[in-house]
């Protein structure tokens, strides 16, 4: 029996989708609507939910509206802000780049192997540099796999040999060139200010500085990993969340074939 | 029975016998008199409908016309059934000859009663089979897609124009909503008339149109085929036109109707003779058109403290029995209301919340009961709202609530966005998934703090129902026993549309829903 409990705001702006001008849906077409939380080093009082409100503002956030607002210690408050965001983008030149090919499954990629490549294919991966998050190359490597998508341990004609976490790059290369790899995999999970990315652009360096890196199929995954920043920093492809074994290999052997790695 | 919460079934005897007095009493009352608006809802159910060229409702006009001829007291079809005699058109059309002021009811010349009795019901079967048509088809639909055993994910929607409405409402049905409620514009229950047509522009919540049912109901039969389920429509038939819209929601198949006269009485200011009288007609149509009722008790809580006042809840929901029996609804249609609203605040305040659910389930087993989330403790700290419905979710879960409203996480802030609804209907059905059995698998303590509850519960619910036996219901509702607001017998908006029947008075709707092919 609730009725006129809810927002009263008027809505007088053009409600027709233009994707030229996209912008965020909260329950009418180009409202904006848009939740950020946060929390700010001052006191929880007025003066701290105007600083919260302005800062809204200033992220392009038209009448922002402050739901929630507390203290987490004398000197810290936490908030919910809602509001319009400002900001539009123009849909139709926005062009992703993303990992192109087929995706075989298993048989499928054993099959391929066997006619194009006719031998078996060595991949080693690792959690390299500090990060001791193993749940992204064991997804990917180990036997059982994950979401009901098999590790590459499982596949036929494959080798793989997962290192483990915490493996320093110079290890990493080290073992790459004693196994014969043709394909190595490199997992960043959690990584603090950006330090993944140092990281990922060294093992890249010292790859090239042995002479390696033309040899071989370098891919990184993890979940602040895309395609685009891959290949910026020099990798043939990065892999984000939601992609697994299948992605990764039919990439991987194809990517072989293709450079005439066999 | 055998009760988890070892319930005094003498108790819960005593006080559904006094509840039924107390509906018998107030239907002495009910039954010599009607009102504005039970009149224009038997113009509408005789095929009246439209707006004359101000936009003043076509029912509103017939019905002026008749009370300014001193009419009312012989009930709308009384004129209209002579009508058709004097004129041998349709009710349509001399009510739009009634608009245009070719037509004055009242001044016409009477033929014999008997004969308009014959004239009139003629025009009602028509509609009758109408009604009973669109049972069918509901019928049909959940034989053909099944219905849903566990809880109906009843979702909201609110954006104040019927196609955006439309929008959010198959997004919802996509996500998994079962029950799709439009909010009302705010203060339509307190127009007394019904607007009319397709509207694009409503206050925090959408008009309640016939027009607006329709598209919304085609809309939720096409996403419904597309889904292979049958996706529920819920409305509001409460305010100042309860059986007005009961009649449009049976003529464009709704399938559930928030409907309760207390609430109007306690939280519209609606005035007590006036909304008891409408109640019943609206819930004789609501019965016969296979409508789920909601009532309203939910409330009591957002407004008086949930610990104290838990017994006028199970009161309410006694009373509201009675007179959903009186009014030919079986107890399958019964939506009786409840809240999860104790303070989060409160030490095991969740104990008191599971005993309370479990022993509404246990009194009114075969009750659709309609749970509603937390509101009155929402904060605007969305995470922990999250969880605050989590808990609330739990609840139905393990005690089987049957219309089960979604807890939205921005409850408190604004309308429920998109995404608002798909976070809550995924929360939901986790724990619906996780916990489905958790019920039937565990035992409550003997005497220990539930059983506690509910026995207090139940006793000061039965002691208030006997306090309301002695004293009658319209007495009880001026001490202010209900959510702690008081309404005098006079006050409150409507009176002047209530008038005691005469004797020639009839409503030919009464009997042929209420004997019907039920």
């Amino acid at each position: 029996m609730s009725e006129g409990q809810y927002s009263l705001e008027v809505k007088d702006y053009d409600k027709s989708l233009d994707l030229t001008k996209l912008k965020p849906y909260g329950d009418t077409m180009n409202d904006g609507k848009v939740q950020v939380s946060f929390t700010l080093p001052v006191e929880d009082n007025e003066r701290g939910v105007e600083a919260a409100l302005q800062l809204a503002k200033s992220m392009g956030l038209k009448d922002p509206n402050c739901a929630h607002h507390r203290a987490l210690d004398s000197e810290f408050s936490f908030y919910v802000v809602y509001g319009s965001l400002v900001h539009c983008v123009n849909y139709e030149e926005v062009h992703v780049q993303t990992v192109e090919g087929e995706v075989m499954n298993m048989k499928q990629i054993g099959e391929y192997i066997k006619e194009n490549i006719k031998r078996e294919v060595v991949i080693i991966g690792a959690s390299t540099g500090t990060d001791a998050h193993t749940v992204g190359i064991d997804a990917v490597m180990n036997m059982k796999g994950f979401a009901g998508h098999y590790g590459l341990e499982r596949y036929p004609m494959i080798e793989a040999l997962n290192l483990g976490s915490q493996v320093e790059n110079e290890e990493f290369i080290k073992k790459a060139i004693e196994l014969k790899a043709d394909v190595l995999l490199v997992s960043q999970t959690v990584t603090q200010k950006d330090i993944h990315i140092q990281n990922l652009t060294n093992l890249v360096e010292l790859l090239e500085a042995e002479g390696i890196r033309d040899k071989v199929v370098l891919i990184c995954g993890g979940p602040r990993i895309t395609h685009e920043l891959a290949k910026e920093l020099g990798y043939d492809a990065g892999f984000g969340p939601g992609k697994f074994a299948d992605d990764v290999a039919s990439f991987a052997i194809t990517e072989m074939v293709e450079r005439g790695l066999v | 029975m055998e009760s988890k919460l070892n319930l005094n079934w003498d108790i819960v005897d005593k006080a559904r016998q006094s509840a039924k007095n107390i509906a018998k009493d107030t239907q002495e009352f009910i039954d010599i008199h009607t009102t504005v608006t039970v009149e224009r809802t038997v113009c509408r159910l005789l095929g009246i409908d439209g707006v004359d060229e101000v936009g003043v409702p076509i029912p509103n006009i017939v019905v002026d016309n008749i009370k300014n001829g001193n009419g009312l007291a012989l009930g709308a079809s009384m004129f209209i059934g002579n009508a058709i005699i004097e004129t041998g058109l349709l009710p349509q059309e001399i009510a739009e000859r009634v608009a245009k002021g070719e037509i004055d009811l009242t001044k016409l010349p009477m033929n014999d009663e008997f004969e308009i009795k014959m004239a009139v019901d003629k025009v009602a079967k028509a509609m009758i089979s109408k009604i009973t048509e669109n049972r069918g088809k509901r019928e049909a639909y959940l034989e053909r897609f099944g219905d849903k055993s566990g809880p109906y994910l009843y979702a909201i929607v609110a954006t104040g124009n019927i196609y955006e409405d439309i929008t959010q409402a198959k997004a919802a049905a996509k996500q998994g909503a079962d029950v799709i409620a439009v909010i009302r514009t705010t203060g339509q229950s307190l127009l007394d008339y019904v607007p009319y047509g397709a509207t694009t522009e409503g206050f925090g919540g959408t008009v309640a149109s016939q027009e607006n049912f329709r598209l919304m109901r085609e809309a939720l039969d096409e996403v419904g085929e597309e889904l292979g389920r049958y996706i529920r429509l819920c409305n509001y038939c409460s305010g100042l036109c309860m059986p007005e819209i009961a009649a449009m929601g049976a003529i464009e198949r709704l399938d559930v109707m928030l409907n309760d006269a207390l609430y109007g009485i306690l939280f519209r200011d609606i005035n007590m003779q006036r909304t008891i009288v409408d109640q019943y007609f609206s819930r004789i149509i609501n019965g016969f058109a296979g409508v789920i009722i909601n009532t309203g008790e939910d409330n009591y809580l957002t407004t008086s403290d949930a610990v104290e006042e838990a017994h006028t809840v199970l009161a309410s929901q006694f009373i509201n029995e009675q007179f959903a029996l009186v009014a030919g609804i079986p107890e399958e249609q019964m939506g009786l209301g409840h809240a999860f609203e104790i303070s989060p605040d409160v030490e095991n305040g969740f104990l008191y919340e599971l005993a309370q659910a479990q022993m509404a389930r246990e009194i009114f087993p075969r009750a659709p009961l309609k749970y509603m989330p937390p509101t009155k403790f929402m904060t605007g700290d969305i995470f922990k709202g999250q969880v605050q419905d989590a808990l609330f979710n739990m609840v139905t879960i393990m005690t089987g609530q049957k219309l089960h409203l979604l807890g939205m996480l921005t409850e408190a802030i604004h309308t429920p966005f998109m995404s608002d609804r798909a976070l809550a209907i995924d929360n939901a059905q986790y724990i619906f998934r996780t916990m489905k059995d958790l019920g039937s698998e565990i035992t409550f303590k003997k005497g220990g703090i539930m059983e506690t509850r509910v026995d207090e519960v139940l006793n000061k619910a039965a002691d208030l129902i006997g306090e309301i036996e002695k004293e009658g219901l319209f007495s009880t509702l001026q001490q202010g026993k209900f959510a702690g607001i008081k309404r005098p017998l006079n006050g409150g908006k409507g009176l002047a549309g209530v008038v005691e029947k005469e004797k020639a008075y009839f409503n030919p709707f009464v009997a042929l829903m209420l004997g019907g092919t039920k």
